[in-house]
C-alpha cells in the first residue's frame, strides 16, 4: 500500500536517511523504532510533506505522493506535541480538517460527534486545549488525525508525553482504534517496549538506515545485526567468531548458539536474559558459565540478576521469575539452550 | 523573660517592615520623583486650563468656564481631529500591511541573521527624527530625487511633497519599525508545528494564515497598531513638514493654540480630547489582551 524505494536526505554534513526502502501494507500498525536522530521523524515527515528526500520515491497505493503539497494527501498526522491550535474549542479542532474537505455543516457535526465519543470526549467538546490533561489533549490530538478518514495516520512518538499509567492505558486504546478504524498507522517511536507491544511489524532504524524489518518476536528472539541485538531488549551479548555449536568466545571458551553461519565468521551471541538459566556452581554443563552474583533487583513479576563473569567486560544479565535466593556474593553457574543462543554476525 | 522577647521580637518585626519601605523608596524614588515633577504636575495643570478663559494677550484668566468645550465641536476643529483620525488610521493600516511580511520572515530566518534583520529595522532611530524627516523633503520635493527617476523614464514630475500622501508617507517611514518588533515577538513566537498541523489537515496556507496564524498573533498585530497609531495622530512634526502647512494635523493644531494663538485653555482641552481617544483605545488593547 505504502511503498517507499531508496529514499536519502542529508542536512548538510548529517546524513539523516539513507537509502531507506520499506514497504507498508494496508490495514497493518507499522512501527518505526530507532534512538533519537536516527532519521525516522524525518522519514515521518517526508510522509507527511513537510520535508522531501534528495533521492528515492514514495507512492501510497500505487500513486506518487512527493509531489503532492502536504496539505493535498491523504495522510494525517498525529504531532509528538499534539499541535492542538489553542484559539479553537475540542470541537473546533476536530472539525478543521473537516471543514477545509467543504462538507455540509450537519455533516461535519455528527462526524465530530462521532469520533469524540470514540475517544470518550463528548464533554470535553466545548473546552479549550489548555484546560485539558495530558491524556485528553493525546485524544484530542487522535481524533483530530482520524476524523479524516486518511489512508494513512502517522503518529510521532505517540505517547511519549504522558505518564506511565495513563500510557499504558492509551496504548490499549490506540490498539483498539485502529482495529476499530482499519487505517494503516505508522508509529514513530525510541521506546522498544512502546514499538514491541502496539505493532504488528517493526523496522529498526539505526544511523538513517533500516537495520531490521519483523514482527516483534521474530525481531525480539532472532536480531539478525549486532545493532538490533543490543537495541531491542536488554541483550547478553559475547563476541567471537562461530563455530559448529555455537560461538567460540573471546576468553570464554564454547558457548552455545544456534548458527547457520560459517565456521570461523566473526560473530556476536545474542541471549535474552529470560533464556539464561540460573544454578548453583555445583552444576556441571557444556558451554556453562561462572560467576559471582554482583546485584539482584526485584520488580515484581520478575527479579533481575546480574552475574559477574571473569573474562567478561559486562556482567551477564539474567531474568527470573519472582523472588530469587540468589544473593550478592553467591556463586552460580550460567547455562542457555543452544537454541537461544543467537549467532549475529559482525 | 518570655515578655521582653516579645517585645524585641515585635520590634524587630517593625524595623524590618521600616527598611522594607525604605528599601522601595529608594528604588522607586528617583522614576516617582520624575514621573510627578514632569507628567502629572503638567498633566493636572493641562486639566485645570480646560475650564478656565483665555486671558486678553495669553496666558490664563481663571473665570470658570465650558465654552472651551463646546468650541471643540466647532466643525472647523472637529474636521481636524477626524482628518487626524483618518491619517493616522491610514498609516496604521498601511504600517501593519507592510510590517506583517517583515516580521514574518524575520521571525522564520536562521536565528543569526534574525539579530542582523532585527538590528538593520531598529538602525533608522539611531538617527535624529527631524533630520529623518527632512530627508523625505530632498526625496519627494519637486526638483528632488524621486521625480528625477520618475522623469528619467518619462513620468511626472508629480507633485508629491506637502499633502496628505506626503504625511502618510512620513508617518508610515517613522513608525513602521514600532509595528515589526510586536508583530516579530508574536510570530516567533507562534509554535511552527501549528502551521504544519494545519496544512497536515487540508489548509492551503492561504487558510492556514488566517485561521492559524493570524488569530494567534492578534495580541502582536493590536499592539503593533497601537505602536504606530499613537504618535501618529498627536504627530506635529511629520504633517508641519511634509504637510505644508495645508492638511494640518491635530497635533499641529494643538502647538498653534499654545504657541501661536496663545490660548493656552483651548490648546489644553484640545490635549485632552486627544488624550481621551487614545485612553480608549489603550483600553480596547488591555481588553483584547485580556480575552487572548
Amino acid at each position: 500500500m505504502l511503498q517507499i524505494t531508496g529514499v536519502s536526505r542529508r542536512f548538510g554534513d548529517v546524513t539523516a536517511l539513507s537509502d531507506v526502502s520499506l514497504e507498508i501494507r494496508q490495514g497493518e500498525f507499522f512501527a518505526l523504532l530507532g534512538p533519537s536522530g536516527c532519521g525516522k521523524t524525518t522519514l515521518l515527515r517526508i510522509l507527511a510533506g513537510f520535508e522531501s528526500p534528495d533521492a528515492g520515491s514514495v507512492t501510497l497505493d500505487g500513486a506518487d505522493l512527493l509531489g503532492r503539497p502536504a496539505h493535498r494527501r491523504p495522510v494525517n498526522l498525529m504531532f509528538q506535541s499534539y499541535a492542538l491550535f489553542p484559539h479553537m474549542t475540542v470541537a473546533k479542532n476536530v472539525a478543521y480538517g473537516l471543514e477545509r474537505e467543504r462538507l455540509p455543516k450537519a455533516e461535519v457535526r455528527t462526524r465530530v460527534g462521532e469520533v469524540l465519543e470514540k475517544v470518550g470526549l463528548t464533554e470535553a467538546a466545548g473546552r479549550r486545549p489548555h484546560q485539558l490533561s495530558g491524556g485528553q489533549r493525546q485524544r484530542v490530538a487522535l481524533a483530530r488525525a482520524i476524523v479524516k478518514r486518511p489512508r494513512l495516520l502517522l503518529l510521532d512518538e505517540p505517547l511519549s508525553a504522558l505518564d506511565k499509567q495513563v500510557r499504558a492505558e492509551m496504548q490499549l486504546e490506540l490498539k483498539r482504534l485502529q482495529h476499530e478504524v482499519g487505517i494503516t498507522f505508522v508509529v514513530v517511536t525510541h521506546d522498544q517496549e512502546e514499538a514491541m507491544s502496539l505493532a504488528d511489524r517493526i523496522a529498526v532504524f539505526n544511523a538513517g538506515r533500516v537495520e531490521q524489518v519483523d514482527e516483534p518476536v521474530a525481531l525480539y528472539e532472532r536480531p539478525r545485526t549486532p545493532f538490533v541485538a543490543g537495541f531491542v531488549g536488554a541483550g547478553n551479548l559475547f563476541p567471537g567468531r562461530a563455530c559448529a555449536v555455537g560461538l567460540a568466545a573471546d576468553g570464554l571458551g564454547v558457548l552455545p548458539g544456534a548458527s547457520d553461519l560459517p565456521d570461523g565468521t566473526s560473530a556476536l551471541l545474542a541471549v535474552r536474559p529470560e533464556r539464561v538459566r540460573l544454578a548453583p556452581e555445583t552444576a556441571e554443563g557444556a558451554g556453562t558459565l561462572r560467576g559471582e552474583v554482583a546485584d539482584v533487583s526485584f520488580y515484581g513479576g520478575v527479579s533481575h540478576v546480574s552475574v559477574a563473569v571473569p573474562g567478561c567486560e559486562r556482567p551477564v544479565l539474567v531474568a527470573v521469575q519472582g523472588a530469587t535466593r540468589a544473593r550478592p556474593g553467591t556463586r552460580v553457574a550460567l547455562s542457555w539452550a543452544p537454541e537461544d543462543g543467537v549467532l549475529v554476525p559482525q | 523573660m518570655t515578655g521582653s522577647t516579645v517585645v524585641s521580637g515585635a520590634a524587630a518585626a517593625s524595623r524590618s517592615r521600616r527598611s522594607r519601605a525604605l528599601g522601595r523608596l529608594v528604588f522607586l524614588g528617583p522614576g516617582l520623583a520624575y514621573l510627578v515633577a514632569f507628567l502629572l504636575i503638567p498633566l493636572a495643570l493641562v486639566l485645570g486650563y480646560t475650564v478656565f478663559r483665555r486671558g486678553r494677550f495669553g496666558g490664563v484668566v481663571y473665570e470658570v468656564t465650558g465654552e472651551n468645550f463646546t468650541r471643540l465641536l466647532d466643525p472647523l476643529y472637529l474636521e481636524v481631529v477626524l482628518g487626524s483620525l483618518k491619517l493616522a488610521t491610514i498609516a496604521t493600516v498601511i504600517a501593519l500591511l507592510a510590517g506583517y511580511p517583515t516580521a514574518y520572515l524575520i521571525a522564520r530566518l536562521p536565528r543569526r541573521w534574525k539579530t542582523v534583520a532585527l538590528v538593520a529595522i531598529v538602525l533608522p532611530f539611531w538617527t535624529n527624527f527631524l533630520v529623518r524627516v527632512y530627508a523625505w523633503i530632498v526625496l519627494l520635493s519637486g526638483p528632488g530625487l524621486l521625480n528625477g527617476a520618475l522623469e528619467k523614464i518619462g513620468l511626472g514630475p508629480y507633485e508629491l511633497l506637502y499633502g496628505q500622501g506626503a504625511i502618510v508617507t512620513g508617518l508610515v517611514y517613522s513608525y513602521l519599525p514600532l509595528m515589526v518588533l510586536p508583530l516579530y515577538a508574536a510570530i516567533e513566537r507562534l509554535d511552527p508545528q501549528l502551521r504544519e498541523a494545519s496544512a497536515n489537515l487540508g489548509a492551503s496556507p492561504a487558510r492556514t494564515f488566517f485561521s492559524v496564524t493570524l488569530p494567534l498573533t492578534r495580541s502582536g498585530v493590536v499592539t503593533g497598531c497601537l505602536f504606530v497609531f499613537v504618535p501618529s495622530f498627536g504627530n506635529f512634526i511629520v504633517p508641519e513638514l511634509l504637510g505644508g502647512g495645508r492638511s494640518i494635523m491635530v497635533g499641529n493644531l494643538i502647538r498653534d493654540q499654545f504657541l501661536k494663538a496663545r490660548d493656552w485653555p483651548f490648546g489644553s482641552t484640545l490635549a485632552l480630547a486627544l488624550l481621551a481617544v487614545l485612553i480608549v483605545l489603550l483600553l480596547l488593547q488591555a481588553w483584547s489582551a485580556r480575552r487572548a
